[in-house]
């Protein structure tokens, strides 16, 4: 009996690629091409002339790099940078720590209600960000506060918590009411995933439990902690809904408040959507950086970690 | 792990896809109607029961003429202006839209809008100059037929004025003194707020100061935005908020309904159409309110500013502009058309003979005790000072939001806060080529 006849290489070749276009067409239509899009824009303006009424007043022009160096040499969008970078040094640090208390204190075998707590905590997650900004705005405002009500009563102070410095903590509260509940469940998850035996060996050596999640679950889910800390930087730089619903509130948020909020500023109400491309651009680049920047710099670490 | 990245990347771009072509499929069946009857037409507005005013055009003199007019929702302000715009690049703009006036320019300089000035010039006697003007942009064309306007007036709590005896103000001097005498007989109360979060009302109360922000001259825009008028008006409020005679808090927040609601303020600068914004903000306070011509500068005069109205305008999109202007002549001339627009929309007709009788004979209901509320708006509306209005209104309007609002929450000088707002308009100007003259 003879052989089957051996299937044409180039059949076995090309059937990778195939699978890969669907993937590939949805990437370049919806993804590169937007991008690219943007980016052309990003080179060009508006020329007007004279009184720029009528037909043919307005023309779209090369203009080089004028947008960006106009973007980069705008103070606005260098102090929005600023400010949420002050946003985020209070956001990611007590948001991530709180969510690796409650992942550790979940992990624990004495407590209860477990599958309660846990949706307790992950609930606020669900609600959009929009609603959230609103219900806080409505807590913030001075004569509808009922914790101004309170602190009245019970004669305390009443900062005004739309601004100045407490305007930041009351901005970071609702990034942190909304975020800590979904990293909490990453934390989580990674935990429940040690093997158990790690533990039972730790406990018959004598550790107590803080030493155990100390010692033992930290270090073992620092990816997911990296995991988490990457995501909170993307979330803080493109930090715009809840600055926006607050912005009607108080006086202290102006229309420029953080980066996004510039961009969507140029580009829908004073309908310049050349510099607002380009300042999106930038906007992404810096993210890519710093969001890579830190990924390297963790992975350099864990790597020399496991090598010592 | 790679496969489940791509997979979920292609469901949500799917998704995405699925929600583009979503809101696409709904803008396209615009233009198929367009296209099957002998005129169908689509007008993007905001203002409230329009659609149904449109019925009345589609069963009456629509049907006859053969015309038929579909509304279509949209956001208004800002919003609104992009997407016209961007739907005119690609073409795709309806034959209708509903403009407020201070966007004309920038609409007329996109080249959106269509000169109408044969199709509806005559209508110019039915409306006030000073509005008629804004529609013009002082040249020979016509860009749009005014549909409403917002007349500024003074509103105040009738009750809390006697308790406290306070007198209605006639001039802002008196103004400013009615809220120092309030802050002595009740610290806590202010007689009203300056907001800086609506552009809208500094812009109304500097036209009756007698500024003219934007105008044209020798092929070349002129801003004049720090002008004495304007300086004077904003002066004013700066002196009242570092004095701490009035608020410095935004308006439209629930705070400022409650400050409505419980008569922590007492009184509210605003338009005609207060009326309907106080039945949301304050319903407690219903026949409690009365309203009065806005102070004046020198006594005795009887002029006001605007804050808002619209218009309507035919697009260079439209196929049949003959018969869009036609609707647009209907909608804000015939008289059981503006009836229709008071009653349904609740709109301070534009058009001088609608201003009184007809739907607008009896005063609104939350002003019952002021049965003759509409007799004396139009009283009001008639001093109406023309406003003037450049290309790029949205770039000013915001600049007032930021540098007013610091200036509101720092209780600082105002005039400086001007000459930002000045300054910006200017070099917005430049920057996108205009002829500007210094």
């Amino acid at each position: 009996m003879t052989r089957a006849p051996r299937r044409r290489p180039y059949g076995v070749k090309s059937a990778p690629y195939a699978f890969l276009v669907p993937a590939t067409v949805l990437f370049l239509l919806f993804f590169a091409l937007p991008i690219g899009y943007a980016l052309y824009l990003s080179f060009r303006r508006t020329e007007v002339k004279g009184l720029g009424l009528g037909k043919g007043a307005r023309d779209e022009i090369w203009a080089g790099l004028a947008n960006y160096t106009d973007a980069l040499s705008d103070s606005e969008l260098l102090h929005g940078a600023l400010r949420i970078l002050g946003y985020g040094a209070i956001v990611v640090p007590v948001m991530l720590g709180l969510a690796l208390l409650f992942a550790l204190l979940l992990d624990t075998e004495q407590v209860r209600l477990r599958g309660f707590t846990r949706l307790a905590i992950f609930l606020p997650y669900a609600i959009p960000g929009v609603i959230a900004a609103l219900m806080w705005g409505f807590l913030y405002l001075p004569d509808v506060s009922p914790f101004l009500y309170l602190a009245d009563r019970v004669g305390l102070p009443q900062p005004d918590l739309l601004d100045g410095g407490p305007l930041y903590l009351s901005l970071a509260n609702i990034a942190v009411w909304g975020g800590t509940g979904f990293n909490m469940i990453v934390i989580y998850t990674s935990l429940r995933a040690i093997p158990v035996e790690i533990f039972e060996a730790a406990r018959l050596d004598g550790c107590s439990q803080l030493q155990i999640a100390l010692r033992i679950k930290i270090p073992m889910v620092a990816p997911s902690l990296i995991l988490t800390f990457f995501f909170s930087i993307i979330a803080t730089l493109q930090v715009f809904s809840e600055p926006t619903t607050l912005k009607p509130l108080t006086n202290s948020l102006s229309t420029t408040w953080s980066p996004l909020m510039k961009v969507y500023q140029d580009a829908f109400v004073n309908n310049d959507i050349y510099a607002a491309a380009a300042q999106a651009v930038i906007i992404a680049l810096a993210t890519l950086a710093l969001s890579f920047g830190f990924l390297k710099a963790a992975n350099s670490r864990t790597k020399q970690g496991d090598s010592r | 792990m790679k496969y489940r990245t791509v997979a979920v990347t292609t469901a949500a771009t799917l998704a995405a896809t699925a929600l583009l072509t979503g809101c696409g499929s709904s803008d396209d069946t615009g233009d198929e109607q367009a296209a099957s009857g002998p005129a169908s037409l689509t007008y993007w507005a905001w203002a409230p029961g329009l659609d149904k005013v449109a019925d009345i055009w589609n069963k009456g003199p629509g049907k006859e003429a053969g015309i038929t007019v579909t509304v279509k929702k949209q956001a208004s302000g800002d919003d609104l202006v992009t997407k016209i715009i961007t739907a005119a690049k690609a073409n795709k703009a309806p034959d209708l839209v509903q403009a407020e006036y201070q966007t004309l320019p920038t609409l007329v300089s996109n080249d959106v809008l269509a000169d109408i000035s044969e199709e509806a010039g005559d209508a110019k006697s039915q409306f006030a100059d000073g509005i008629w003007q804004q529609t013009t942009l002082g040249s020979d064309a016509l860009y749009a037929l005014p549909q409403d306007s917002g007349p500024l007036m003074f509103y105040y709590r009738q009750d809390l004025f006697k308790q406290y005896g306070l007198t209605v103000p006639t001039t802002w001097e008196e103004f400013a003194e009615t809220a120092r005498a309030l802050k002595k007989k009740a610290p806590d109360k202010d007689l009203t707020t300056f907001s800086s979060n609506d552009s809208g009302l500094f812009a109304g109360l500097s036209q009756q100061a007698g500024a003219k922000w934007w105008t044209t001259g020798d092929d070349k825009w002129k801003v004049a935005i720090d002008d004495p008028a304007t300086q004077k008006v904003a002066d004013f409020w700066g002196g009242l908020v570092k004095e701490g005679a009035i608020d410095n808090q935004p308006m439209y927040t629930p705070a400022w309904n409650k400050a409505l609601n419980t008569g922590k303020q007492v009184a509210w600068v605003s338009a005609v159409w207060a009326p309907g914004t106080l039945t949301t903000a304050a319903p407690e306070t219903k026949g409690k309110w009365a309203m009065a011509p806005l102070p004046q500068w020198t006594a005795g005069e009887n002029v006001t500013g605007s804050w808002g109205g619209s218009s309507t305008a035919v697009t260079n999109d439209s196929k049949n502009k003959k018969a869009a202007a036609t609707f647009a002549k209907w909608l804000n001339t015939d008289p059981a058309a503006l009836a229709a627009l008071v009653k349904e929309g609740g709109i301070y007709p534009a058009a001088t003979a609608a201003q009184t009788g007809g739907a607008l004979s009896q005063a609104p209901d939350y002003f019952s005790n002021q049965p003759d509320f509409y007799t004396e708006a139009a009283k009001i509306a008639q001093g109406t000072a023309p406003a003037s209005w450049g290309p790029n209104v949205n770039v000013a309007y915001t600049a007032f939001k930021d540098n007013f609002a610091q200036a509101a929450k720092n209780k600082s000088d105002f005039g400086t806060a001007l000459t930002a707002m000045q300054d910006a308009t200017v070099s917005d100007l430049k920057k996108q080529g205009f002829g500007v003259s210094e």
